[in-house]
């Protein structure tokens, strides 16, 4: 087997985000890393909403990112620390639109290692020199200037490394342009290894320690180290240094130093100033439990400065120093607001601050006002004798704030992310559908939701309004060539024609100078200032004073089909003849002396538009009931003559000639592109040579089943085609590359562009009678998103075999149950204590829920109907019970009746994971579906991490062991049970008599029922540990199974093997085999291996586009949506693998991390093929593109002809 | 390393120990071991984007909460060394 990994959707978890002028333009952009993944993104100013500039895979894991700009410079560059070994400098290219490597500096091995530097990157504020850190000892120190002719250098590394130091961060001091310095957070476990009395480990100190870039002499020395808290986490930097234009000092310099429960501020030879963090006043907080800094940012503004700190509870807190020149007077910190906890926090200068959540959703919030003004409790160091310092072991006093709603921010922006996707499934349940769904639990706490993805883009509509009468087509068009809008909408019926004119209301109107009493065929506004109107009978060419000049058609002729574009109309009669006018230069339309006959009844035209500063598009595409499609010049030299001709399979329905930019056939001008949709639903595109008239590169896609209707329209402001059959499709240019992707929304009979000042980029569409005015918002998403809210993070859902419902369990560790918290606060209440109402009640969804020790849960079973997107019951466990595995069983012994069982444990611990009691709880359905019926529990000895229906009964993992439980009248009945699995039983598959399990950390055993002899015997496993996270059986001796560092991987088992199992009746053969390797006697055999790079959480194996091939869709926790599509023939498999090894040397990783070592992480790769790596093909210059398929001997387009085949078969992507 | 480590024998031994920290020697006992292990697991965890995401939605806390826990843990992975014979 041989498989092609296509990412559908990657990854949008945000692991870091920096924000910087990087395309050196005014505006501030912010650059995040998806891990794997590096994205550009720019906040409109004006509108307050993102738009993604580029994002760009980079076949790497990014650990961190910082920003830097040169002395001077109006620029700032992007330094990238990786698991390459490698320091990267990347700089955006603006003409381009991508990311540039200036520079990349080798220093140590790939690999997220202990002592090889990339964990941590600090830069000096002037732009002199970066620091790049490991998790321990290496400490790397770079020095950035320019040369002669401006362009950045990078020195070789300095040493800072300090044996035997854990590293926590490290950040760049202001010192203005004194030495460059950098302070790091460090602890030696040099003295605790040493002491087996553990006091040194007790005493161990973490040291604050400055190291200072010595230009001068180029070196690095650890100038000042003195010890700080034993629980500091992080480090901020501290404005300082002297404006160069004045004396007057920017800050006092130093550092936060942000500890749990503290924030300390720090500086070398300075007195410290410490104050608490506040806590929120829950009376369900428990009071000992320390509160850390996760996310921070500093921000800079004339002549003041102040900084925004995040809890891990997501709760902001505005600090502020009090300095006089260099010397600090006191150090504030008050409550800001509450948003979901960020990796990252962004602030710009335009008023906005862009948090980067570290689960779910991202958001720009607008800065309203900056808390200065408010009655917010503030807590400053002057309060505390010593500021804060008395005695630095003891802790301050609480203090604590009320969380109220957003109040100094509000809500611009929302990005929406699936990041974690923890379980998914793949399903047809909506009705009217031909393609699958994707259903993700996404989510963590209370911000979890149920999502339905589709395939398509989201459509907002802004008008829906009834018609008289059943439309056959819609036009807007402009009065005057230079309008910014259109002004009149036409509508033609049947037996007229509507026009309505656009204004404060759409009316309609009369005097327009159209022909009301005919049908339509084509509106065009023509010339400078006028109109034309086809209709069967003739042309209506209305002036600006409204004189009308008509061209008539012979008697006993009618128009059947016509073209137009601002110089030139082309009409089709009945009589088989195309008749042509060109536009003179005194706004005359003039028809040319001679007719075309066709030869057949021509059923489709179309010219493109006219080209900037020409007088007339050369080419006009005819589509003939004959099955072709002719290409005809209408150069003057050679007018009406036919150039070139395509045979098709049906007859065409619509011609749509486009001029589009695809940047993988042409960088810099737009492809003119023959589109002919053809009357049974297929869709060609082909290239019109500009040269020749030739048609190549013909493409063919199946839209729908209704003949299909291509309209040229404007989506921003470029050109776009959308064609209609029984899905309305859209084809557009999205960052330099085509685009093909169907709408969600109603089906159209026609449409057209629409622009007015409500609806600047609309368009306009009919349906039955109904007129819509609807936008595409988000141009360049491919899937659309349908969220139900969840109360905790989900775990696992599962479908009815019959009823289109899903079940799902949910559940989260450190939360207390609504019960458990309810009896609590009513104790606490009778205790006398007065309760905060308002702070108990606050949402759960913004604000968390209160932590709760280890070993607390609060946990759910939830009953949802995805056709009508609701939750239609939750059952909430108490006992600190918690859900974590599910199934639906139909057993034997109850008639084959469906029963729910679900998996829980009480008092559950993770580390080492325990429980009081494991459960398996049996449910009956109820209500069809709709409902459902406890009827009992069963106790287990450990956690049932995994169940599962089996021939009329129900195979469970209980921790270490495999049981099959049948059901009882009070509790389910343990029949069999194997005891030889390594960790924990995470997943189960089955077919037949044999069960697949995954083991937590020993990868996939084969095992087998032996019914006469009641067995259960595990027969074959694997040869290499795998830590597997999900699992899926492909065939019945092939399973492919994901783990958690990022690995996909499929297992077969050798034929004879399993028919020689199949074969023995009673297991006596397996029972008494000898074990390999002290495992089974048999193993199954490696045959695909892959490394994503992101945890795999779900393998499905569906088919993605009606009739096409199965696929194995895998999702990953931070986004990522994949497929692995299997090979047909050998020379796909030939021509894609050589195409790739191309690619690996053409195209490097951004971050320097050699492919094939990336792909094969932990395992070298097996048999599959990258096909993210193969589609960068497209944005190869030219040059390279060429050469490339000179070596595969094939053309350019032959080669994206065969990856967008590959793509859309498998996908329909 | 391995050639390094063949033609210049034991007299280059210390040093590189001291610069590639975890590797390991003939006399290695079973605590240093099993501490340099835990310190790469732990380093490579905090490495790992992922795993990180992981751990925290498992535990239930913050991905910021669950690095900065892993690191402390690196101090002393496997509690305090075992004591030394007199003899």
């Amino acid at each position: 087997m041989h498989l092609y990994n296509l990412t559908l959707q990657p990854p949008t978890a945000t692991t870091q985000a920096i924000v910087g002028n990087f395309s050196g333009a005014k505006q501030q952009e912010i650059i995040v890393s998806h891990g794997t993944r590096l994205e550009l993104l720019r906040p409109d100013v004006h509108t307050g909403k993102v738009a993604t500039i580029i994002a760009t895979d980079v076949f790497g894991s990014i650990r961190s990112l910082a920003a830097f700009r040169l002395t001077g410079g109006t620029k700032d560059y992007a330094i990238v620390g990786s698991d390459s070994g490698r320091i990267i400098i990347l700089d955006y290219d603006p003409k381009t639109s991508s990311f540039v490597k200036l520079h990349q500096e080798t220093y140590g091995k790939s690999g997220a290692r202990r002592i090889v530097p990339g964990q941590f990157l600090a830069t000096d504020p002037k732009g002199r020199s970066v620091m790049i850190s490991a998790m321990e000892k290496a400490k790397l120190v770079y020095i950035l200037n320019r040369d002669a002719a401006a362009n950045l250098t990078i020195s070789s590394p300095l040493e800072a490394h300090k044996n035997a130091a854990i590293i926590h961060h490290i950040v760049g001091l202001d010192v203005g342009f004194d030495n460059p310095m950098y302070a790091a957070l460090e602890v030696d476990y040099t003295e605790s290894d040493q002491d087996p009395t553990g006091e040194a480990f007790n005493n161990a100190e973490k040291m604050l320690t400055y190291y200072e870039l010595d230009l001068g002499l180029n070196h690095v020395v650890r100038k000042w180290s003195e010890p700080t808290d034993p629980r500091a986490n992080l480090l901020v930097q501290v404005p300082g240094g002297q404006l160069a234009s004045s004396d007057r000092f920017d800050g006092p310099s130093g550092v936060l130093v942000c500890c749990e429960d503290h924030i300390i501020y720090r500086h070398m030879d300075a007195p410290q100033h410490r104050v608490p963090i506040p806590r929120r006043k829950h009376p369900l907080e428990d009071p000992d439990r320390g509160l850390i800094i996760v996310a921070a940012v500093m921000h800079k503004m004339k002549g003041a400065f102040f900084f925004l700190l995040q809890s891990e509870d997501g709760d902001l807190y505005k600090v502020n120093i009090e300095h006089d020149e260099e010397e600090v007077k006191s150090l504030k910190i008050k409550y800001f607001d509450t948003i979901p906890v960020a990796s990252s926090l962004c602030i710009l200068k335009s008023g906005f601050l862009f948090a980067a959540s570290e689960f779910g959703n991202h958001y720009l919030y607008q800065f309203q006002k900056l808390g200065d003004d408010d009655n917010e409790p503030e807590f400053s160091s002057t309060s505390y004798p010593a500021f804060g310092m008395s005695d630095p072991t003891v802790p301050l006093p609480h203090a604590y704030f009320r969380p109220r709603g957003l109040d100094n921010l509000a809500l611009a922006d929302e990005l929406e992310s699936l990041d974690p996707v923890i379980d998914a499934k793949v399903m047809n349940i909506l009705p009217n559908s031909d393609t699958p769904q994707i259903f993700t639990a996404c989510g963590r706490g209370a911000r979890s939701t149920f999502r339905m993805l589709r395939h398509g883009l989201e459509v907002e509509e802004s008008v829906s309004s009834d018609l008289p009468g059943i439309p056959n087509a819609v036009w807007t068009t402009k009065r005057r060539e230079d309008d910014e809008f259109d002004s009149y909408i036409i509508l033609s019926f049947v037996n007229g024609t509507l026009v309505l004119s656009i204004g404060e209301t759409i009316e309609e109107v009369q005097d327009t100078g159209f022909l009301s009493s005919a049908p339509t065929l084509a509106v065009q506004q023509i010339g400078a200032d006028a109109l034309l109107q086809v209709h069967p009978q003739g042309i209506r060419h209305v002036l600006a004073d409204r004189r009308v000049n008509e061209w008539k058609v012979p008697q006993g002729k009618a128009i059947v089909s016509a073209t137009t574009n601002k110089r030139q109309v082309v009409v089709a009669l009945s009589s088989a003849e195309l008749v042509y006018f060109e536009l003179d230069l005194d706004g005359q339309l003039n028809e040319y002396q001679d007719r075309k006959a066709m030869g057949s009844t021509v059923l489709a035209l179309s010219v493109g538009e006219v080209p900037e500063g020409r007088q007339r598009t050369p080419y006009l595409a005819v589509g003939c009931e004959d099955q072709t499609v002719r290409i005809i010049s209408l150069d003057p030299e050679s007018t009406l003559e036919t150039i070139s001709l395509q045979a098709l399979t049906a007859p065409p329905s619509s011609i749509c000639i486009a001029d589009m930019l695809d940047a993988s056939i042409n960088k810099t001008h737009p492809t003119m592109f023959v589109n002919i949709g053809l009357q049974n639903g297929v869709l060609l595109r082909t290239v019109l040579d500009p040269v020749n008239g030739q048609l190549t590169d013909t493409r063919t896609r199946f839209l729908g089943t209704r003949p299909i209707r291509l309209v040229r329209v404007q989506i921003q402001r470029n050109p776009a085609i959308l064609a209609l059959s029984s899905r309305s499709w859209v084809n557009y240019t999205h960052q330099n590359l085509m685009h093909f992707t169907p709408l969600i929304f109603e089906n159209f009979d026609y449409a057209w562009s629409f622009s007015a000042e409500l609806s600047p980029e609309g368009l306009i569409g009919i349906a039955g009678s109904t007129l819509r005015i609807f936008q595409i918002p988000k141009l360049g998403t491919k899937l659309k998103q349908d969220a139900i809210p969840l109360s905790y993070t989900p775990r696992k859902f599962i479908s009815h075999p019959t009823n289109p419902y899903l079940y799902l369990i949910e559940g989260d560790h450190r939360v207390m149950g609504e019960a458990a918290a309810a009896t609590k606060l009513d104790d606490l209440r009778n205790a006398g204590h007065r309760i905060d109402e308002e702070v108990v009640n606050l949402a759960p969804e913004i604000f968390g829920r209160p932590k709760a020790p280890a070993g607390t849960w609060a946990s759910g079973i939830r009953i949802i109907d995805p056709v009508e997107a609701k939750t239609l019951a939750t059952i909430s466990l108490d006992n600190n019970e918690a859900a974590f595995s599910l199934a639906i069983v139909s057993f034997a012994a109850r008639g084959g009746e469906l029963h729910l069982v679900v998996g829980t444990a009480a008092d559950t611990f993770l580390s080492p994971r325990s429980c009081k009691s494991g459960y398996l709880r049996t449910y009956k359905f109820t209500d069809n579906g709709a409902g459902l019926e406890f009827m009992h529990k069963t106790e287990t000895d450990d956690v049932p991490l995994a169940v599962m229906g089996f021939q009329g009964r129900l195979v469970v993992g209980v921790g270490k062991s495999l049981r099959i439980y049948d059901i009882g009248k009070k509790k389910l009945l343990r029949k069999v049970e194997n005891k030889t699995f390594a960790s924990a039983i995470v997943t189960l598959n089955t077919q037949g008599s044999r069960i697949i399990v995954g083991d937590m950390q020993e990868s996939l055993s084969f095992a087998v029922y032996k019914a006469p002899e009641n067995r259960l015997l595990v027969f074959a496993d694997d040869t290499q540990p795998r830590w597997i996270t999900a699992s899926t059986m492909i065939d019945y001796t092939t399973v492919a199974g994901g783990d958690r560092f990022g690995n996909i991987f499929v297992n077969r088992l050798d034929t004879k093997v399993s028919e020689q199992i199949d074969d023995d009746p009673t297991g006596a053969g397996i029972l008494h085999e000898k074990g390999i390797l002290m495992g089974a006697p048999h193993k199954t055999k490696m045959i695909c291996h892959f490394h994503i790079g992101d945890l795999v959480t779900s393998i499905n194996k569906i088919s993605l586009v009606a009739g096409g091939r199965e696929v194995l869709l895998y999702t990953g926790l931070h986004g990522t949506i994949g497929i692995l599509v299997p090979f047909v023939s050998k020379e796909d498999v030939d021509f894609i693998s050589t195409l790739e090894q191309h690619m690996r040397t053409e195209q490097g990783s951004l971050v320097g991390r050699d492919h094939l070592s990336w792909r094969g992480y932990y395992t070298p790769v097996k048999a599959v093929v990258d096909g993210d790596l193969c589609e960068t093909f497209a944005r190869l210059p030219g040059t390279k593109q060429t050469a490339i398929a000179g070596e595969l001997d094939r053309s350019v387009g032959e080669v994206l002809k065969k990856l967008e085949q590959l793509r859309v078969t498998a996908s329909g992507f | 390393m391995s050639s390094e480590l063949r033609y210049t024998a034991n007299t280059q031994l210390e040093h590189l120990h001291a610069r590639y920290t975890g590797t390991g020697h003939a006399d290695l006992t079973k605590y240093d071991w099993l501490t340099h292990q835990h310190r790469d697991t732990l380093a490579s965890i905090v490495g790992h984007p992922t795993l990180t995401s992981y751990l925290a939605i498992a535990d239930g806390e913050s991905i910021g909460r669950v690095k900065f826990e892993m690191t402390e843990r690196m101090l002393q992975p496997c509690g305090p060394p075992p004591r030394k014979d007199e003899d």
